[in-house]
């Protein structure tokens, strides 16, 4: 293939041509991960023998003649708290150690059925509980840009995966910014489709109403082939939308002129990096030059955001992982009676972040405490939605950085969760309101790569897609390779 | 807001089926406090008549009510810690 990091349009171009093989697409970055990962750690699981039976049938379909699909030949790489039939699903977590679904996630089951090929399921922090990949109870994901430095999380091992160009794209889930952050942080591009546009089923719950299933790559393009790939209802999940799903990549050239980018000025007046802010700046000036126009916008509420999340998403939390229970999968610790069992099993089996989300949820839910935390959390999150729906009044799509530094060190934040938790600030609103969002790599600082985030109304990831395009036509920081160590396979 | 002490900690991980070790207990009542009081901001806005938003779903979506395959017994057992006779095994219930 034509350099390191061959991205999926061309890769599936090139495969359709029958100028390659998905076989030998697969070999190729089979052996990157082989020669790259170690040091990184972005895999818990490398499922080459099923990626390679999967890239033959592909070759064996295009030899009979039969039609290329969008994705043919496109190596994928999975977050592990989807389901693959048959292979281990451990979410980052010792609870759910040894664990093999019988069921396939609808999000990975419909990128095979486009020609992808799944070469290995990704680390991540603990279900999905996290903002740098430090809290998987397996390994730590190091960022290829500095690897004294996090990745981002929780979806830090797919960021990585496809930073590095071992994946040609990757899954992740965005609860509170999961996919937005590590993209950014890693220099790739990352969507949270809006909540409902992408079936839920066979994705481990962290908080159900705020989840979404998203794709990242390295280009605006390749993220827009594969969101067309996974979005759109399923029967499996009863919050799948049934809202009609357009041909991304399609509508891409139309161009980002015309457009009202709105900016939320006041939001952004305090604890953002400057070189952050003069990143944001600059791209904002590089929209410009492609025909948007900037205009001010207000999210009065913004700032109540991140208290206003991990109030619902550690009460929906505590909730969901009460299955885990050494019942039905997963660990047990054996103990003389059930109440010990389940005590001692989740103990032993959940690492700390998720033990203190389970009690702040399992707290805020509790008889007094359920009217002032809970509820007004709830209340709060309608005003932050109508916040919102203010602002595409005004703008059509809402511009911030993804976050307010670039990538920090391995173990700055593990000791102070509430700085950990403030590193969401920018991410979490667009999760609370329901709405789409995308992460760009919009410039670095320090050589460290930063995100320029655009949100929009819900379902209409068309022109955050068409504008991120746009954007990538006149600049070229999506083209950057993060420093390696191998001899560039 | 209301001060967190190791009771609390203990009250709320016996809600959530958690068996926590001394330590953990002690972190956890500091940094829940710690949270708690950063969440306080949100105490101060005025919600009044403002609807709680539980769910950021367009709409549900429900398909026709038509009897489907499952998982079959043996699968949905495959994964259990213990299993006999088609049922999950638990230690003793009751009497302990």
């Amino acid at each position: 293939m034509s350099g390191a990091r061959p991205t999926a349009a061309e890769i599936a171009r090139r495969v359709a041509a029958r100028e390659t093989s998905a076989e030998a697409v697969t070999r190729e970055h089979l052996d990157r991960i082989a020669r790259r990962d170690a040091g990184l750690d972005a895999f818990l699981t490398v499922t080459a023998d099923r990626a390679l039976a999967q890239a033959r049938r592909v070759d064996a379909a295009l030899a009979a003649g039969r039609a290329a699909g969008p994705l043919a030949g496109v190596p994928v790489a999975v977050k592990d708290l989807l389901d693959i039939e048959g292979i281990a699903t451990t979410c980052g977590s010792r609870i759910l150690e040894g664990y093999r679904p019988p069921f396939t996630a609808t999000a990975v089951a419909r990128l095979e059925a486009a020609g992808a090929i799944v070469i290995g399921k990704t680390n991540m922090d603990e279900f999905a509980m996290g903002s740098s990949t430090e809290n998987s109870a397996y390994k730590v994901t190091r960022n290829p840009w500095d690897t004294a430095r996090v990745p981002g999380g929780s979806s830090g091992g797919s960021a990585v995966a496809v930073s590095t160009g071992m994946a040609a794209l990757a899954l992740g889930t965005d609860t509170g910014g999961s996919i937005r952050q590590p993209a950014a942080l890693c220099g790739v591009v990352g969507l949270k489709p809006t909540y409902g546009r992408v079936s839920r089923y066979g994705v481990v719950a962290f908080a159900s109403s705020l989840d979404q299933v998203g794709p990242l790559g390295r280009t605006v393009e390749d993220v827009a082939l594969a969101a067309t790939a996974i979005c759109g209802l399923d029967t499996a999940d009863a919050t799948s939308a049934s809202v009609e799903v357009p041909d991304f990549r399609a509508a891409l050239p139309t161009g980002a002129a015309g457009l009202r980018i709105g900016v939320p000025w006041s939001f952004l007046e305090s604890g953002v990096d400057a070189g952050v802010m003069a990143a944001f700046r600059q791209a904002l000036a590089d929209l410009e030059a492609a025909g948007a126009r900037v205009v001010e916008i207000a999210l009065p509420h913004a700032p109540h955001a991140v208290a206003t999340y991990y109030i619902v998403a550690t009460a929906e939390a505590s909730s969901n992982l009460a299955r885990f229970d050494g019942v039905r999968y997963g660990l047990r610790v054996p103990a003389g009676d059930l109440r010990r069992m389940y005590g001692e099993t989740r103990d032993r089996g959940f690492g700390a972040e998720v033990k203190r989300r389970i009690i702040l949820g399992t707290f805020v839910l509790s008889a007094g405490y359920y009217d002032a935390y809970y509820l007004r959390a709830q209340q709060v999150r309608t005003l932050i939605r109508r916040d919102f729906e203010g602002a595409f009044r005004e703008c059509d799509v809402v511009a911030m950085p993804t976050t307010p530094t670039p990538a920090f060190r391995l173990g700055e934040k593990t000791a102070d969760p509430l700085q950990m938790y403030l590193e969401d600030i920018f991410t979490v609103p667009a999760n609370l309101a329901g709405i789409p969002g995308l992460s760009l790599p919009g410039g670095f600082v320090g050589g460290l790569p930063v995100g320029l985030q655009l949100l929009g109304r819900p379902f209409d990831e068309a022109t955050l897609l068409r504008i991120g395009y746009a954007y990538q036509q006149g600049t070229d920081h999506h083209k950057q390779e993060p420093p390696t160590t191998d001899s560039r396979g | 807001m209301p001060t967190v002490t190791v009771e609390t900690v203990d009250h709320v991980a016996r809600l959530a089926h958690l068996s926590l070790t001394a330590e953990e207990r002690a972190a956890f009542a500091r940094q829940l406090e710690q949270v708690l009081a950063y969440a306080e901001s949100i105490q101060a806005l005025d919600t009044t008549g403002v609807e709680p938003m539980s769910h950021a779903a367009a709409r549900e979506t429900f398909r026709e009510d038509v009897v489907r395959a499952s998982l079959p017994r043996e699968e949905a057992l495959a994964a259990a810690p213990d299993a006999s006779d088609g049922l999950f095994r638990v230690p003793r219930v009751l009497g302990g």
